[in-house]
């Protein structure tokens, strides 16, 4: 069996679609057949911008289907690889596995090609993944990340937005998407400057998503009563790290009563 | 009309053994060695870009020695192989035994079935995790151009003279042993292929599966590192 191969390329979603497509859930299909559109989870509210040295990627936790719940801790930032990290927001289940095939993709063609793609390579990479989508979209599993990373060439952090047919604009100091992408921009761009520093950083993600949350219904910001806090991570030269939820808690609680003098 | 000449099954695959044997005996070994810390590839490989060792997956590692196209290609197979297979299931039932024997499959169906034999022989090693139950041993596991497999603790050498570099070390391995002086014992084993002249770092080609590393546990040890290691 081992030799039965139809692929010998270094992309993993190739060599799914070629030679184990039973493997590979083709949602644009199924949607296609949906009698009507799928009211599938859906995740919020994530965001990213520049640091001084690398960027900051951050999201709630909250999906919710319609007007319920339907996870009070998801995970919507992951690390694609060493340096490069992905934010999804919209429909969960096509996103969180888009995300899952991504890192695959990334470290099967560094194992196949003995190099690593450049981060920009990445981007496109995932600009692709979101086209194919493009059918299921149209049924309403829209998916619309963040993908950002520091690139080592350049030395500087870089993020990209895509919209729904896979179109990739890179930009050059900060990002939301999701339902309370629009508040969280808002909230950012008052305190976003160049040369922020981590702890800066931080701070502004945090406030960003209480922002987030206290307009828009549907994201989480940060859940006190259940210790639900949202995922920050960094990725810079040193590689990838997470915001320990210990720090998040801190910098809520000042925030927290920070408002609540002003009366 | 000519007629076939006819050639008796055991003479084909004495011949068969012996062209892939000349094939492999002309390149150089490659030693494996469990030290403390997880598990150390080592060969000599003047090329700094074609490489004899590889990454498979989070704890598997690979290396052939024969012909490099040959054994290359098994390689490209065997990350495929695992990919899938860790993204059809989960990376933790991504195990180096099937994979060996897949290869052991594979390389012994081309042997019997094709006029031209692998000219390769290759080691799949897996570094153990004592954080899951049925993973706390180290594997190391040999295939040869005919596809039979064996598994070795401790040590291992493929290529040319297995059983010059094997008896050395037989003679000097120890278990536990810290990096530094698993990769000077690499060394001094692949030197005696090399009638003891000395193989400087540059032209040494040397991985590590690191138990301590997050996740993907393969590293290569660039030549500087070496250099600094070996103190010369």
């Amino acid at each position: 069996m081992l030799f039965r191969s139809n692929y010998a390329g270094s992309s993993f979603s190739e060599l799914l679609d070629l030679d184990h497509p039973h493997l590979k859930l083709d949602f644009a299909e199924l949607a296609q057949k949906a009698a009507q559109p799928i009211q599938a989870p859906h995740g919020t509210t994530v965001l990213a911008f520049k640091l001084d040295d690398g960027v900051l990627v951050a999201g709630d936790r909250l999906a919710t289907s319609g007007n319920m719940v339907a996870s009070r801790d998801v995970e919507k930032v992951f690390a694609t690889d060493e340096r490069s990290l992905m934010a999804i927001a919209g429909a969960a289940g096509p996103a969180i596995e888009m995300a899952r095939i991504l890192r695959i993709e990334l470290e099967h063609y560094e194992k196949i090609e003995g190099e690593a793609l450049e981060l920009e390579g990445k981007a496109n990479k995932l600009s692709q993944m979101i086209r194919q989508n493009l059918p299921a979209a149209m049924q309403g599993l829209v998916v619309v990340p963040i993908f950002a990373g520091y690139d080592v060439r350049r030395r500087t952090g870089r993020l990209w937005k895509y919209d729904v047919t896979g179109g990739r604009y890179e930009e050059t100091e900060l990002e939301c998407s999701g339902s309370g992408g629009i508040i969280a921009k808002e909230s950012l761009k008052k305190v976003w400057r160049p040369g922020l520093s981590r702890a800066e950083g931080v701070r502004a993600a945090v406030e960003a998503l209480m922002d987030a949350a206290d307009e828009d219904r549907a994201t989480g910001g940060v859940d006190v009563a259940r210790g639900i806090y949202p995922i920050v991570k960094f990725s810079t030269a040193d590689g990838i790290e997470d915001v320990p939820e210990s720090e998040l808690a801190e910098v809520y609680t000042a925030i927290a009563s920070e408002r609540a003098n002003r009366g | 009309m000519s007629m076939p000449f006819y050639v008796s099954p055991e003479q084909l695959m004495q011949d068969k053994a012996e062209y892939a044997r000349k094939g492999i005996a002309r390149g150089r070994s490659i030693v494996t060695l469990e030290y403390a810390d997880g598990m150390l590839l080592m060969g000599e490989n003047p090329s700094a870009s074609l490489s004899k060792i590889g990454e498979i997956y989070d704890r598997i590692g690979f290396a052939g020695v024969g012909r490099f196209s040959e054994f290359d290609q098994l390689r490209k197979i065997g990350v495929r192989y695992a990919d899938v297979k860790g993204y059809a299931y989960s990376r933790e039932d991504v195990r180096a035994k099937a994979l060996a024997n897949s290869y052991s499959q594979a390389i012994g169906d081309v042997f019997t079935r094709e006029m031209k034999p692998l000219e390769v022989e290759i080691v799949v090693v897996e570094v153990s995790d004592p954080r899951f139950e049925g993973h706390e041993k180290n594997s190391i596991y040999r295939v040869q151009f005919d596809g039979s497999i064996s598994d070795h603790a401790g040590y291992c050498v493929i290529g040319g003279s297995v059983e010059n570099l094997e008896s050395h070390l037989r003679a000097s391995y120890q278990k536990d042993q810290p990096l530094g002086e698993a990769l000077q014992l690499g060394r001094s084993t692949l030197e005696r292929a090399n009638g003891d002249g000395r193989i400087p770092a540059e032209k040494l080609e040397a991985a590590i599966l690191d138990r301590n590393r997050a996740e993907r546990k393969f590293r290569r040890l660039p030549a500087d590192e070496l250099r600094g290691i070996f103190g010369a």
